[in-house]
């Protein structure tokens, strides 16, 4: 991590990074851009890992018989790759990274509002990490990430509590950082920094940071459930033992519905702040953007049983928790609107990270039309437990969300490591990313209609083109995502110094220098401008060179 | 690999039709709704790229607009909603005399028997034209039967019956998928829907059978020793089961439940759950006792004695329905 090898200066100031060496500096941080970076490592670790299991998934699926690895393997694998990409990548990538970095420095303070309880957050995200490759070392888990009743606890012989109690660990991790934002971004503005001069990446980081307060204790409960009754057999959700499993579903989806909400709001919001730099505007209609995120956690937590249309509840039920889920949908297609109108009479720009963003925008409008299909009941019946999930909740979460984190950290990397990234081979690996991604799950759709259902090791001959394809897509997908891994790498030893706002970004965060120092900002900022003030950045007499340094 | 490869699945029931209607419907929404978005996109990105010395335009944004691009969806939205809410109710009620078929799933097979006796592993022969009820429940964990080709799901659980219905409308042979993930074999546990012409389908049924399940269940009913109390008349110490299936049945802690299968199972199973007021509790469950196939051939056996002309004597336990408020409690309660 030394960033010594300063080619184009001769003394480099002093910042982050510089001001203390050392593992002990690193581990014992309370600095929450070094727990930012903490996590970025150990994030990037468990995606590779869940990669890994997704690119196994996708060779075995070449061949409709199971030829490449033992049905019980492929079932841990699809379990595996679930459960790290979402409880290990998903869930902490842009918050615990992205959002640990920038919250403070968006607001203007010094820090988060609790630094230890940050780098405790961390720890237990790491413990529950090691538990979670602990328990697929010595054997892993087959139940699918759902964990689904009476199969989990009366009948699977896998590690169903090791990797429970990960995910209980974990939690917490982002229960304590959703506290630690609220509590920041409530108490810890800038002198002038109002609620709705606020940039819009920390209104998604609050509405995320409520659903992981109020949804995380549900999981970790019901995690508790499952242990009791797989150990004491206390009769909770298996039928035979007097309970319910309907019961379990209900409880697993009120978190884990809203989790998806953990995944893309803070996604939006960086998208959102890319927008308006690139396009140089501010954001249309700001607080329709800024409330959408809000309607989009309370509503997410009234949808759950859209899960469950088939699973045995009443038509009724399955009634009003369809129409809720259309609710849902109209402050997403909100912010797809506004950010649409932001472009128009714009100056846009054609970076990398708008590239991403742009592709955001695609990835995000297929995965969320594609969820009125599933909110639809008639259709439902047919497509839920198929391809068809499969192929939407990728475009939600992986188009979606992991295109917004990738945007962030080509965005904000200068910021982060003070160096520039090469240029062109970003915008190559965007374009790959994007081609990749559709290539693998776009034929999932198709499958899904045709009625491919998931979690099939084997499958009948005539899904074998489709699945070709998707795999052919899939080996794309993986060049698009090592491909910044290195160029990030390499930029941090070879990249050329990053001057401290080198794309002329509105937001607190770029006037301080690049990389920060410890504490941010020399001096308390004080706020007298609006979010996304572009019309003053772009003024002709603002018109000097950015800091010569 | 290219000999067969479709992009739309067989069509080969009354509700894939609709279904294929809706989801053309909302392909075309959704297709407009994208052109609409990604033209936008592409529109605004290249006729508004950076040109030097034209700055950007500052719009705080309109609420007349925002309100438009709320309400719009949120009407498009409720259209679907409400489309696929009828399509839903359509398949989830099974039309009066259907044939029944009863499923039994377990890891990793799915066992059918049709009321007439037939039974059948992983292969269902049906009719055309006849809408067929499938009531089914697991041995072990949830199971899911799915038949792309009739656009039709439904979860099977243990400890309960869930119910589902078709209507196939093309002979042919179609898929049988378990569609909720189930451990090791689950992409094993596949199986066909055989759908014959009438004629053909008499013949196959007139294949080697024990009897109709009902006939089985009765057997079973006599050798547990159940009609020593469930006698058919007033005397016994347990209700009379005559003409009890379909009813509304008042039970001891006040509630009203109507006497479907799945409180029939519940009354073998668990009979202290749901006793039926007046009687003491003294029938011992049977959990344990009797496999699902049993249950179902006994539930079969009840059903058949509530049809017309089998009932000889006035059932004691069946009550009148009081008001209407009770009857939709009596609905509610049917449905878990």
């Amino acid at each position: 991590m030394s960033m010594a090898s300063a080619n184009a200066q001769p003394v480099e100031r002093e910042n982050y990074l510089n001001k203390h060496y050392g593992v002990g500096s690193w581990l014992f941080t309370t600095d929450h851009k070094r727990i930012a970076l903490l996590y970025l490592i150990s994030i990037t670790l468990f995606f590779f890992i869940g990669g890994f299991f997704a690119l196994l998934i996708r060779l075995e699926l070449l061949t409709p018989a199971g030829d490449l690895v033992q049905a019980d393997t492929y079932n841990k694998l699809f379990t595996m790759h679930g459960m790290v990409m979402i409880f290990f990548f998903l869930i902490p990538s842009i918050p615990a990274v992205l959002g640990n970095f920038l919250v403070p420095m968006m607001i203007g303070a010094k820090d988060l509002a609790f630094p230890r309880i940050n780098l405790l957050s961390w720890y237990l995200y790491i413990i529950g990490g090691m538990m979670m490759l602990h328990c697929m070392l010595t054997g892993g888990v087959d139940t699918g990430w759902t964990f689904y009743t009476p199969f989990s606890t009366a009948f699977t012989n896998t590690k169903i509590i090791e990797a429970g109690l990960a995910i209980f660990v974990a939690g917490f991790s982002s229960i304590l950082t959703g506290l630690n934002f609220v509590v920041t971004i409530h108490r810890m503005r800038a002198p002038g920094m109002t609620w709705s001069r606020l940039p819009l990446f920390i209104w998604a980081h609050y509405a995320t940071s409520i659903i992981q307060i109020l949804g995380t204790p549900v999981v970790a409960i019901t995690i508790v459930l499952v242990a009791a009754e797989r150990t004491l057999h206390l009769g909770i959700f298996d039928p035979k033992l007097g309970g319910d499993p309907l019961l379990f579903q209900h409880l697993f989806w009120f978190y884990s519905h809203p989790a998806v909400y953990i995944m893309i709001l803070p996604s939006m919001g960086v998208v959102t702040e890319i927008i308006a730099c690139f396009s140089r505007k501010r954001i249309f209609g700001y607080s329709f953007v800024a409330f959408s995120s809000i309607a989009i956690a309370v509503f997410g937590f009234l949808v759950w049983a859209h899960h469950m249309f088939v699973a045995g509840i009443s038509v009724y039920a399955a009634l009003v928790f369809s129409m809720l889920s259309y609710a849902v949908a109209v402050p997403s297609a909100v912010k797809v609107f506004n950010w649409t109108a932001t472009l128009y009479k714009g100056s846009i720009h054609y970076d990398a990270p708008m590239l991403y963003a742009f592709g955001f925008l695609g990835l995000f409008t297929m995965g969320g039309l594609t969820g009125l299909f599933l909110a639809c009941l008639g259709i439902d019946v047919h497509v839920t437990d198929t391809y068809f999930v499969v192929a939407h909740f990728h475009y939600i979460m992986v188009g979606g969300a992991l295109m917004g984190y990738l945007g962030g950290m080509h965005f904000w990397w200068p910021k982060i490591s003070g160096r520039l990234y090469p240029e062109g081979w970003a915008r190559l690996a965007a374009l790959i990313v994007f081609i990749g991604f559709n290539l693998t799950f776009f034929p999932q759709f198709i499958l899904g209609y045709l009625g491919m259902p998931r979690r099939y090791y084997q499958y009948p001959p005539e899904f074998q083109v489709l699945n070709v394809l998707s795999t052919a897509g899939a080996t794309v997908l993986g060049v698009g995502y090592l491909l910044p891994m290195i160029y990030f790498l390499w930029s941090m030893r070879y990249g050329k110094p990053a001057p401290d706002n080198p794309w002329n970004a509105a937001g607190l965060e770029w006037q301080t220098q690049s990389p920060p120092t410890t504490y941010n900002f020399e001096k308390e900022p004080i706020v007298t401008w609006e979010a996304y003030n572009y019309e003053e950045l772009d003024a002709p007499h603002k018109e000097e060179v950015p800091v010569a340094r | 690999m290219f000999d067969n490869f479709p992009l739309w699945p067989d069509r080969a029931s009354t509700a894939a039709g609709n279904v294929d209607a809706l989801f053309i419907f909302l392909l075309i929404v959704s297709g407009m709704m994208t052109l609409l978005i990604f033209s936008a996109v592409v529109y605004f990105a290249a006729r508004y790229r950076r040109r030097d010395g034209i700055p950007a335009e500052q719009i705080e944004g309109s609420t007349p607009l925002e309100l438009t691009w709320s309400i719009i969806p949120l009407f498009v939205f409720m259209v679907i909603f409400v489309w696929g809410a009828v399509v839903y109710f359509k398949g989830r009620t099974p039309p009066r005399d259907s044939t029944e078929v009863y499923v039994v799933a377990k890891q990793w097979m799915w066992k059918l028997e049709h009321a007439e006796g037939q039974r059948e592993i992983n292969e269902l022969h049906v009719p055309v034209g006849r809408d067929v009820k499938l009531i089914m429940t697991s041995q072990d964990v949830i199971h899911s039967f799915y038949v792309p080709a009739f656009r039709m799901k439904q979860d099977v659980l243990p400890g309960r019956y869930t119910v589902a219905w078709f209507r196939a409308t093309k002979p042919g042979t179609y898929h049988l998928f378990c569609a909720e993930y189930c451990g090791t074999q689950h992409s094993g546990m596949i199986g066909s829907i055989v759908v014959l012409e009438p004629a053909q389908y008499e013949a196959w049924m007139s294949g080697g059978t024990t009897g109709p399940l009902s006939a089985t269940g009765e057997k079973i009913f006599a050798e547990l020793g159940c009609s020593t109390c469930h006698r058919s008349d007033a005397q016994g110490r347990g209700p009379n089961l005559q003409g009890v299936f379909g009813k509304p049945v008042q039970l001891e802690d006040g509630r009203i439940v109507t006497a479907d299968e799945n409180y029939i199972r519940d009354c073998i199973l668990d009979p202290g759950a749901k006793r039926v007021k007046g009687f003491q509790p003294i029938m011992p469950t049977f959990q344990g006792l009797v496999s699902e196939e049993q249950v179902n051939a006994l539930v079969a056996y009840v059903k058949s004695l509530a049809k017309p002309g089998e009932s000889g004597v006035k059932p004691a336990v069946a009550v009148p329905v009081k008001s209407a408020a009770n009857q939709t409690a009596a609905k509610g309660s049917q449905v878990q």
